[in-house]
């Protein structure tokens, strides 16, 4: 297919247009309206780099900011560790090997809204019960806190994600020749050795692809955020990506959640492309 | 010996922990058939006696059957729009092998990097204004933003469709059309299986972008489910019959395609 034939056209018009007024026209679009006073509809005037300086000084945007690193930190470290465990695991001669890649893989299908209710009824009534029952202070009062609202987030991630990531780690053991694994063994290699010196070097595609995509599902995450704490108590718990959807929808603030949203994506770019190249890097040296 | 000594404590830990997996389906399902007083007296066990009332009453509130079948159109119809033409442009830019094509590409692996919320505003502003604010728009949303990991896959799928084919069939007098569809198309099917797989989880499960887009008639199980459980804050019996209706389509789903699904998955994972 030669540029200038018009079937080449026709067969990428379709999602080139879509691409376009979905995605390319209202980044650009976006852009231009946070420096206005665009209502939605219409603007008056342009009025600079207004909306960012109040960005500054906007403590509720900085600390849904400043917890939403937090979360995805700890997220991204839990997540990787435990999906890389759950795959070394059912990558092992068990007998249960089958079962468990289904069950632990099992929420990833279902969505994060109706999740976060299933664990709002988990944290405040069962942990509450299983706290009274015990005696075990720490139990009660789950997400009523900023600090209990925090552990739920990151508990439901990993629970809703590990399986997603457990089978990311999977597909690159099985990559792994065994030969070098047998060979080990017949050095006599303990099992520590085996894993840091021969399993884990080979797994750093694996590692790029996991921490990649944990990292940005962790930082878009909205769902989970608003079915289990809709942000509260008092928008402590509250991420950027719902600040951004309380600010446009619920105050009517377009233009200022606009500002908010080119930051985000600033962030989520900068993150993303520094990752990767990092990542790159290490796989080359190792 | 050591061995086998060895392999069944892996066994009883994973069994374990596959038991605290399952533990928040199971507390869903055993207090979805309890009496209020009954959650409070004893969460942890079984229900005294199998009790459907509050089954009746979430399905009826859910308007299940309506939320159902709106969420299954969305997502058939926006699957399908993204596998044809996604596939058709996947092809088309593989087999042009010029600059401009590959800029193109690079544009739409780019937009996966843009988060959805960076968008979302002055999107349904433009939407808004021209009326489109309804399941037609929305279907051309999960487009934009389902096409270009759907384009990538395609596109890297093709390099095992050998050009020789096209050549062939131009000799028998096909059209591009043709070629496309009653040859290529065919062979791309092992990775429309994961472009189908990797949407219809999105999309069924998707709840911020239709929430913004659709009016309360065509509700989607996620939008329906919202308003449901706002209603019932603190009525966990009837919360969690409606919760586990809302997941009963997605366990049948994935138990009779469990081995593709995954499959799908992980090649949309780590391609």
């Amino acid at each position: 297919m030669k540029n200038k034939e018009l079937s080449f056209w026709l067969f990428i018009t379709p999602v080139v247009l879509s691409l376009s007024l979905v995605v390319i026209v209202p980044v650009l679009m976006g852009l231009f309206y946070s420096f206005t006073n665009w209502n939605g509809l219409t603007f008056t005037e342009i009025v600079g780099f207004d909306h960012y300086k109040r960005l500054l000084g906007d403590t509720n945007f900085r600390d849904s900011l400043w917890f939403t690193f937090k979360f995805a930190f700890v997220s991204v470290i839990v997540l990787n560790i435990i999906g890389l465990g759950l795959a070394l695991m059912v990558t092992s001669k068990m007998k249960t090997n089958n079962i468990l890649r289904t069950i632990f893989f099992m929420p990833n299908l279902i969505g994060g809204l109706i999740l976060g209710f299933i664990w709002q009824f988990i944290f405040v009534r069962v942990f509450a019960a299983v706290g009274d029952f015990t005696g075990i202070e720490g139990l009660m009062g789950w997400l009523s806190t900023s600090t209990t609202g925090f552990w739920g987030l990151v508990i439901l991630t990993v629970w809703q994600q590990a399986g997603y990531i457990m089978i990311i780690y999977i597909a690159y053991l099985q990559g792994i020749p065994k030969e070098l694994i047998e060979s080990a063994n017949i050095d006599g290699a303990s099992p520590f050795q085996k894993f840091r010196y021969i399993i884990f070097p080979l797994l750093a595609p694996g590692f790029t692809v996991s921490m990649f995509l944990t990292l940005s599902t962790s930082f878009k995450i909205y769902d989970q955020n608003l079915s289990l704490t809709g942000g509260g108590p008092f928008n402590s718990t509250q991420m950027v990506a719902m600040n951004i959807v309380d600010t446009a929808f619920s105050s009517n603030q377009m233009a200022y959640g606009q500002s908010k949203a080119v930051i985000f994506f600033i962030i989520v770019a900068i993150f993303s492309l520094t990752q990767v190249y990092y990542s790159k890097k290490r796989e080359v040296d190792l | 010996m050591k061995n086998r000594r060895k392999y069944l404590i892996l066994e009883i830990i994973g069994v374990i922990l596959g038991l605290i997996w399952l533990s928040p389906f199971y507390l869903m399902l055993v207090n979805s058939f309890k009496v209020p007083r009954e959650i409070f007296a004893n969460v942890l066990t079984l229900p005294d006696s199998l009790n459907f009332a509050n089954y009746v009453k979430a399905f009826d509130d859910l308007n299940f059957i309506r939320s159902f079948f709106n969420s299954l159109l969305i997502t058939v119809v926006s699957v399908a729009v993204i596998i044809i033409f996604s596939s058709m442009a996947g092809y088309a830019l593989a087999r042009n092998k010029s600059r401009l094509s590959n800029v193109i590409l690079l544009v739409f692996v780019a937009a996966m990097l843009i988060p959805f919320q960076s968008v979302m505003i002055p999107l349904t502003a433009i939407f808004g204004q021209v009326d489109m604010l309804n399941r037609v728009g929305l279907v051309f949303m999960y487009l934009g933003f389902g096409g270009s990991l759907a384009i990538f896959l395609y596109h890297g799928a093709m390099t095992s469709v050998s050009i020789s084919l096209d050549e062939a069939a131009i000799m028998d007098g096909a059209s591009k059309y043709q070629i496309f569809f009653k040859i290529v198309f065919p062979l791309l099917s092992p990775i429309s299986v994961t472009v189908a797989i990797l949407n219809v989880i999105w999309i069924w499960n998707d709840y911020l972008l239709p929430s913004l887009v659709l009016s309360r008639d065509n509700e989607t199980i996620p939008i329906r489910m919202f308003y449901f459980f706002g209603q019932y804050t603190r009525q966990w019996h009837l919360a969690l019959a409606g919760l586990t209706i809302a997941i009963i389509p997605v366990i049948i789903f994935y138990f009779s395609a469990q081995k593709v699904i995954v499959e799908g998955v992980t090649e949309g994972a780590i391609k």
